[in-house]
């Protein structure tokens, strides 16, 4: 028997015998009707509090990674996270097994309860996913860590959730690099800055002496690549964020610039300017061999792959006008896929392979807009003064990308700040950064 | 779960660091008409001078990196002096202005700058006394949202190197 009990894009399958993925959430719509959750502060007893003041001088850490996973499930728009004063149970009795006409009265469709133990420098949490219509457990996880990694314990239960019920990876347990940015527009200080996806433990990787740009991660593994200005040579560096080594990429006697890695890891392919024409090269991170693998004498830039490494998607102006073009890996069958009205720019694959973001420039608008890999079903999601450079969580469902206002005849009023919105063009957000902020790049999930 | 990565990063990186000198200049803009032919900059409110009647910069249509008339005409003067100051090295900085991707800005820039020193060499300067660097909307110097400043900052400018 199934019903549909909202109208909208939540579905429930009601089953007669042992049920698992009883809720679903549909993610391939803008969801108007977010899934009614509630987060239980995860169950501390005393011993542990003591030992959490102790290590992390925070008195209850289970209540604040409950906190964690219901900001995570609010800002992907599909979850309603209910407000914690209505609930009638106690965090430890729930987590054993809740009274489900009570989670069911405050209007709870699904429930998260846990516990959290501190022991000799261990922090220990299990939770568990409850059904409460239909009464039942959908998941149960445990894990140990060091307990300062107590929100990314928080990600991960966040996306074992989302995965659990939208049967897609969540994106919860990932950090973005961006460009941190002070100071008025004609001299302003950029430096490289890196983020948990929900705007916490900001970390600065520059010191904002020399202009750094486009920060990019490398999909495999903690490694980045950005453009720098070091000793006003603008070259892509190469940045291991564990180590803080960092090189040069390539020889190039002129500018490189608009790096991105390979989805393998393996290459950095990017654009080397020479007398006044840029074209697109790789660098194998491997053997350090160079390929050039386009030639003309339009602007080349801002190279894409494709996930199975085998495609580029770039920028190119050869038909006198910035346009998004794809061609094989190696340069051959070079096709323009942007046929529309305006200037296309910053095309960027996504992560399933069916898709490619991109920023359009029309009548004196931004727009963050997607397009199949052939050029069809073009859809702008969103619309603004300016923005651009779309980067792609590692699910593919949800872009990040930067804004900018525009500035007074005096330079006054301008700032630049993240936003992200879903696929759907719903749920759009500003994300949470210390300082002015651009050139987002979404990492990968760190817990794989 | 796997928790085998390092967590306690230190993420300071030790850059050895040139202060990269901000080619800012503040300038009062005012949208005054005539100062823009098309939407080429005509006017000399940002204008800094090499020498005595050599302006350091060329402006630019949106988009281009063609030298109008006027281009060519300083191009010819910093020529000139170029010649008669041999020992002296130049830098052309190329810029576009804020309302294009940052990406190919930077190419845009560097079309730029490079157009702007193709004309010196064909003036008989040496290749190797000129060397370009492009900002791409990095660094303006008009501060401003309107069709004015951007301008403004569409130019490449001729900065002695030594």
């Amino acid at each position: 028997m199934i019903r549909i009990i909202n109208l909208f894009f939540i579905i429930f399958f009601l089953l007669s015998s042992k049920a698992y993925s009883l809720i679903e959430i549909d993610i391939t719509r803008g969801n108007l009707d977010p899934l009614p959750i509630a987060v239980s502060p995860l169950f501390q007893d005393d011993n542990s509090k003591r030992n959490s003041i102790n290590e992390l001088k925070i008195e209850n850490v289970g209540s604040e990674i409950s906190l964690v996973v219901e900001n995570n499930l609010k800002i992907s728009g599909l979850f309603n996270p209910l407000s914690k004063e209505a609930f009638l149970q106690k965090p430890d009795i729930a987590h054993l097994k809740p009274r489900f006409e009570d989670w069911a009265l405050i209007k709870a469709q699904a429930l998260i309860t846990g516990k959290v133990t501190i022991e000799d420098k261990k922090l220990k949490v299990e939770f568990r996913l409850w059904d409460i219509l239909a009464g039942r457990e959908m998941m149960a996880l445990a894990f140990t860590t060091v307990p300062g990694n107590w929100r990314r314990v928080g990600h991960i239960i966040s996306d074992k959730v989302y995965e659990r019920l939208t049967g897609e990876k969540g994106y919860f347990d990932t950090r973005i690099i961006y460009v941190s940015e002070e100071g008025p527009k004609t001299a302003r200080v950029k430096k490289l800055a890196i983020m948990d996806q929900d705007g916490f433990n900001t970390k600065y990787l520059t010191l904002g002496n020399e202009l750094v740009l486009t920060p990019r991660f490398n999909p495999t593994s903690q490694m980045v690549t950005y453009l720098s200005y070091f000793k006003n040579l603008p070259r892509v560096y190469l940045l291991d964020i564990e180590t803080g080594t960092q090189e040069v990429v390539g020889d190039f006697p002129g500018m490189t610039f608009a790096p991105r890695f390979s989805p393998d890891g393996k290459k950095i392919i990017m654009s080397f300017a020479k007398d006044g024409n840029s074209d697109i090269y790789t660098m194998d991170l491997e053997n350090r061999i160079v390929e050039r693998i386009t030639n003309h004498p339009s602007i080349d830039t801002s190279p894409s792959y494709s996930p199975d490494n085998r495609f580029i998607t770039f920028n190119s102006d050869r038909s006198g006008f910035q346009q998004i073009y794809v061609m094989k890996s190696d340069g051959s069958n070079v096709k323009r896929i942007s046929f529309g009205k305006g200037l296309y720019g910053t095309p960027v694959w996504s992560p399933r392979g069916d898709l490619i973001a991109f920023t359009k420039l029309h009548k004196g608008k931004f727009y963050i807009g997607v397009m199949r890999t052939d050029g069809s079903g073009e859809r702008l999601l969103t619309e603004n003064y300016y923005q651009e450079a779309p980067s792609w969580s590692p699910n593919g469902r949800v872009l990040i990308f930067y804004r900018e206002t525009k500035s007074n005849d005096k330079g006054e009023g301008f700032s630049a700040k993240l936003w992200s919105i879903d696929l759907t063009g719903y749920n759009e957000r500003q994300v949470q950064t210390e300082t002015d902020a651009s050139d987002p790049s979404w990492s990968s999930l760190l817990s794989n | 779960m796997n928790f085998s990565k390092s967590f306690r990063n230190t993420f300071l990186v030790i850059l050895l660091s040139l202060i990269v000198s901000a080619c800012a200049t503040k300038k009062t803009t005012t949208t005054v008409e005539g100062q823009m032919q098309g939407d080429v900059y005509t006017g000399t409110d940002t204008v800094k001078y090499l020498a005595d009647g050599v302006p350091d910069r060329v402006f630019f249509a949106t988009n281009e990196s063609i030298l109008t008339t006027k281009s060519r005409d300083t191009l010819r003067k910093q020529a000139n002096w170029l010649r008669e100051n041999s020992s002296i090295n130049v830098v052309v900085e190329g810029h576009a202005d804020e309302r294009g991707t940052r990406e190919y800005n930077l190419a845009l820039g560097e079309r730029r700058a490079n157009a702007a020193k193709d004309y010196l060499i064909t003036y008989g300067i040496s290749a190797d006394r000129i060397s370009v660097i492009s900002y791409g909307k990095e660094r303006p110097v008009d501060s401003g949202s309107n069709p004015l400043s951007w301008s403004k900052n569409r130019r490449s400018v001729t900065v002695k190197a030594n």
